[in-house]
């Protein structure tokens, strides 16, 4: 697992990589909880435009995200999936739940 | 003659092999001249499938996996995943989205995703026995 994060103008950005599966997806749960815990930011934006694959463990990785977001009162947005995730994404029905951009602002 | 070949993978169910299981299959499907999207649907189906065998067929040690990969006339692939695991006691409940006796960390999508990514998928399941998935999925022939 490896990651990279930044804070900006309230606005946390963390840009995952390679593929999230079940051996990995814990580690970002935690790894993102902790940093949204951290700032409290308004936007939590998931950079996915690094990441090569997902399986539902993926869809695990995102709703964590978007209930810590949700108790804080902030909003959380993915941003540059690619096509293997956003199949993954669009089966499971979370592009009807979360706010999705094609590129990294 | 590409129909009849096969393969067969026997694995312990460690996190790690999830990654190693898809790649082979998805290494395996390609003499087929699958499109990007068909491969990537494989590998998430079968992601899925070996996934659970590690998450609910063996909750507590090791166990085996094994998974065997054959052509079928008409272009299909047909996987069998097969576990000696604790089984699924009510596999219409486990096949419900959302559904999942895993943690927080766990999505409950895995079957609706295997049926959403394959022509079919059949599970067959004895409660202290084990589990097999039998997915199929029929490749489109490029011109």
């Amino acid at each position: 697992m490896h990651f990279t994060s930044f804070l900006e103008n309230n606005r946390l950005t963390v840009a995952l990589t390679g593929e999230i599966d079940h051996h990995y997806a814990k580690s970002y749960i935690q790894a993102i909880a902790a940093k949204i815990e951290a700032y409290t930011p308004e936007f939590c934006i998931l950079d996915f435009s690094e990441v090569t694959f997902v399986d539902s463990s993926g869809i695990a990785v995102v709703i964590n995200a978007l209930r810590a977001m949700t108790q804080i009162e902030g909003h959380l947005i993915l941003s540059g999936i690619n096509q293997q995730p956003m199949r993954v994404f669009r089966a499971s029905g979370i592009d009807k739940l979360v706010e999705i951009k094609e590129a990294v602002s | 003659m590409k129909f009849g070949n096969y393969m067969i993978l026997d694995f312990p169910s460690k996190s790690t092999n999830e990654a190693f299981a898809r790649s082979a299959v998805a290494c395996f499907a390609s003499q087929m001249d699958p499109t990007l999207e068909e491969l990537g649907d494989i590998r998430t189906a079968v992601s899925e499938a070996v996934t659970n065998c590690i998450v609910h067929a063996y909750p507590e040690a090791l166990g085996n996996i094994t998974l065997r990969c054959r052509i079928l006339k008409d272009n299909i692939l047909d996987i069998v995943i097969k576990d000696k695991g604790v089984g699924i006691p009510d596999v219409e409940q486990a096949k419900r989205p959302a559904f999942t006796t895993g943690g927080a960390d766990r999505s409950g999508m895995g079957f609706t995703i295997m049926e959403s990514f394959m022509t079919d998928v059949e599970i067959t399941s004895k409660p202290g026995k084990g589990t097999t998935v039998h997915m199929r999925r029929k490749l489109l022939r490029r011109q």
